[in-house]
Order: C-alpha cells, then structure tokens, then sequence
C-alpha cells in the first residue's frame, strides 16, 4: 500500500457515503424491507417456538438474526448497482487515467454500504429489542453485533462489487439479488439445523456460510457468550474477503485494460 | 361479449402470451421462484409440522403447495400487470386503445394471459410437488374447486395490478402493484393454520380476505372442504371490487389520451 492510498481510500469514501445518504430509494427498502419480513415471520411462525428442542427463548429472538444477514444482501445490490452507474456514466474511466491504487478505489467503493450497514444493525437491534428479544450478553454484544454486521456487509459488498466491474451494467448486478436470498433461505434462517426434518436440506444448511452467520448472530441472543458460533461467523465473513477481494481488484484490472 | 370484443381480447392474449413464452427473463424467474419458495417452506420448515396443534391431515409438502400455489397465482396476476405497464410505456398500450371497438375487451385480454402464465406455473409447481411427496387426499372435485380458487385470485390480482398500470402507464409503479399484495399473502396463515397463529399477525388474518381462502385450498387438497362457500365469496368479492379499480384505471388511461 503507498502512503497516499489512506488518503486516496478516504476520498473515495467520502464520495460514497454522500451518494447513499442522498438516495432514499436505496436507503429506505434496505431497513424496511427486512423489518417486515422479521415482522411477518415472527408472527406467522411464533407456534415454532413450542418445538421439543427449540434453542430460543421465543421465535422473534431466533428470527431476529435474519434481517442482519439481509442489510448484507442489500448491499450486494447497493454497491453493485452504485458502481454500476460509475462506469456506465464513465467515471471509472476517468478514475483510471489517475494515478489512483486499485485497492483505494475497491475498498473506498463500500464505504457507503458500510455505514449503511451501522445503521441497519443499529435499527434492527433497537426494533428487535422493542419488539421483545432479549440480547443476553448485554452492551458488549451489541457491539460484537454491529462489528459482525459491517463484516458481513462488507463482505457481500465485495460481492456486488464483482459483479459490477465484471457485467459493468446494473440490471445484471440487480439479477444477484434474488440469488443471495435462495442462500438465505436454504440456511437455518426457519428452524435450527437439529430441527430441520428433510436431510438433503440440512446437507445443504449445514454447508452454507450463511447458517454460521445467523449462529454467530443468534449466539449473542441467546445461550450467553459461545466463541465457536463467533468465530466461525467471523471466519465465514472473512471467507468471503478473501475470496472476492482479489476477485475484484482482478476484475478491475481487466475492466481497465477493455476500456 | 360481441364477436369483435372476443377478436380483441383473443388478439392481446396471443401477443401477451407470445411475448411472455418467448422471453426466458420472464418464463424462467415466473417458475423459478414459486419453485423456491416451495422449497425453501416445504424444505426448510417441515419441522414445524410437530407443533403441537398443528392438525393438517396431509404432509408439510401438501400444506405448503397449496400457500405457494396461490401465491403464484396472485403474482402471475400483478406481473400481466406489469406487462401491461410496460405496453403503455412503448405506446403499444395507446394504440390498442385507438383500434379497439370495446376498450374493456383489452382487459380481457390480459386477463386471458394472467390465465395462461398461471396454468403454465401449476402444471410446473404440480409436477414438482407430486415428485417432492405432496399427498393429494381430495378427489377432482376438491381439486378443481382448489385450482377454481387459484383461477380467481390471479384474475383479481390482475385487476388490482390493471387498475395501477393504467393509471400510472409507466413501471415505475411496479412497488405499488406488488408491494400490497405481497402483505396480503404473507399476512395470511402462511406457515401454520390460523389457530396456531399469534400476537399482531393472527388479529390481521382474521379480517385478510386471503386466509379463508387459503384455508379452503387446504381443506380442498385434504379431500375435507369445510370453508369452500367463505372463501369463494371472499374472492367473488375481491374480483368485483378489483375489477371496479380497473375499469375506472381504464378510463382514466382513456382520458388521459
């Protein structure tokens, strides 16, 4: 890393958060789109909770984790469709012709989501513990929550980010969306792996990175402090960076050399 | 309807059904996310069915059919909507309006290709299903008073989604078409029976015109209708007060030029 690239990211940043703030229609959905699901599934599937070997104290605490791994999808497509417009306008273009590092322009690209993804972790424990969950291991796991969920969101950040240097239209960063919901929903996002009766579907639960996500969530509900669940929804995360990352600077680089 | 009206509405159904068969950005999501849903509900929550209480007589997978079935339905309806939407805005929509004798038979028309989109997903959804284990403990009777229920709610879906598009003549009221039916499907006793639900949801599905009628899809597919009068007058009611919105959506378009 040069020693202007702090300052580069930071620019590049900046830029970013002023651009989600001043776009209700993207800021708007990804905190209530979630919040009516939770509220729809806390409701709908309250009966859950009287299942031998249910984990939560209630269904709403079990399914308060899913909105936190949606503010991740959502920025799949904030991102995406943001840097989208970048290079169809032809700003990255011109981003380009600078002397400006490609890491700076990758990292400072999901600023914006990022400091979306505060809020939406903000709102969503603040709903959430309203509406009745319990958040056992207190002001310190909140904090260990906010912290996951801005891993989690920049980690499908860089997803979006992927997607938009290699399609380089937003239409088709849009069309990964639903994708990333069929993971949500093939995961433990309904009922716990150990309640889940189809085996092929607890197979496929039990490799998906997203079940480990909502167990790191959920372990700070409920259960008290559990570092496995933790560090294996920390180490999912940076599972993803360390995928995509590279994949994205890479994608860059050939984006660039097209242009 | 007067033989002319009938060739408008026939003409409108080929172009909207041709469009639609012949597009795989619209066939593939129409299919692919009814099957997703089916799966992920009838995969990921059958668990569920060990609540106590829960007093189904047929599997999870039979229980979740019948919620996915008519929520493909209904969505079939809104997305004719959006095709209609997507006429006006290219100018097709206006020109019909000009060449069309019986402006309401246009709507028929649309009607016919919410019809045909939805056949074409049960056929699908049917097929997987039955592979998937889905028992059937109604005779054909129950299940074409099953499927009739499916048949009216994506025409009355279409009616609401009609009476937006025409207004608006743009898609950009594609939330607005969607949205509230998405709450009104998911509000009924999507993943328990009603008496198993509680709190907030349970208050809003004993008014939602939806939940009788997915309760008697649910008696109809387990041979034991007990609602079929309830809720066929739930959707008779939501066909004549959706089809009002449209007809005034229709004069507003005329109006509009």
């Amino acid at each position: 890393m040069s020693a202007s690239t702090p300052v580069q990211v930071r620019a590049i940043a900046w830029r970013s958060l002023i651009r989600t703030a001043r776009q209700p229609a993207q800021v708007v959905p990804a905190i209530t789109f979630p919040l009516m699901l939770f509220a729809i599934n806390a409701g709908g599937l309250d009966a859950a909770a009287g299942l031998r070997g249910f984990p939560a104290p209630d269904y709403l605490t079990f399914i308060l984790a899913v909105p936190f791994i949606q503010a991740g999808i959502f920025a799949v497509a904030g991102v995406g469709a943001d840097l989208a417009r970048d290079i169809e306008s032809g700003f990255l273009d011109r981003m380009a012709l600078t002397p400006v590092s490609r890491t700076g322009l990758v990292s400072g690209q999901v600023a914006g989501t990022i400091a979306l993804g505060v809020v939406q972790g903000v709102v969503f424990l603040s709903v959430g513990l309203a509406a009745g969950a319990r958040l056992e291991t207190g002001a310190a796991g909140a904090l260990v929550l906010v912290a996951l969920v801005v891993c989690i969101v920049f980690a499908f950040g860089l997803i979006g980010v992927t997607a938009a240097f290699r399609f380089g239209n937003g239409e088709a960063v849009q069309g990964l969306f639903p994708v990333l919901f069929v993971f949500l929903f093939l995961s433990t996002m309904g009922l716990p792996l150990d309640l889940l009766e189809k085996e092929w579907f607890q197979t496929v639960a039990t490799y998906n990175p997203v079940s480990h996500m909502l167990d790191g969530i959920r372990s700070l509900f409920y259960g008290g402090w559990d570092g496995e669940a933790l560090a294996l929804a920390f180490a999912m995360t940076a599972g993803i960076v360390a995928v995509f990352l590279p994949l994205a600077i890479a994608t860059l680089r050939q984006r660039v050399v097209r242009t | 309807m007067s033989g002319r009206s009938a060739s408008v509405a026939r003409g409108v159904a080929w172009r909207g059904l041709h469009t639609f068969f012949h597009n795989p950005t619209l066939v593939v999501p129409a299919v692919m996310f009814p099957l997703f849903f089916f799966t992920a509900f009838a995969g990921g929550l059958s668990g569920v069915s060990n609540v106590p209480g829960f007093d189904f007589p047929e599997n999870y997978t039979t229980f979740q059919f019948v919620f996915v079935l008519l929520q493909a339905s209904a969505f079939g309806g809104v997305f004719t909507g959006f095709a209609i939407a997507r006429d006006f805005e290219s100018g097709i929509g206006r020109r019909m309006m000009l060449a069309a004798p019986n402006r309401r038979a246009i709507l028929g028309g649309y009607a016919l290709v919410a019809v045909g989109r939805a056949v074409f997903v049960w056929i699908v959804l049917t097929a997987v299903a039955l592979v998937a284990g889905m028992q059937v403990g109604g005779g054909p009777v129950d299940l074409f008073g099953l499927y009739g229920l499916a048949l009216l709610i994506n025409v009355a879906a279409l009616m609401w989604a009609a009476g937006i598009a025409l207004r608006f003549r743009s898609l950009q009221a594609g939330p607005l078409m969607q949205t509230p039916v998405f709450l009104i499907v998911f509000l009924a006793p999507v993943y328990v029976p009603f008496d198993l639900l509680a709190g907030w949801v349970k208050v809003v599905a004993t008014v939602n015109p939806i939940t009788p009628i997915v309760e008697a899809g649910r008696q109809f597919i387990s041979g034991a209708p007990a609602d079929s009068l309830l809720a066929y007058g739930a959707v008779l009611a939501l066909l004549v007060v959706l089809g009002a919105w449209a007809l005034r959506g229709r004069r507003r378009a005329e109006t509009a030029g």
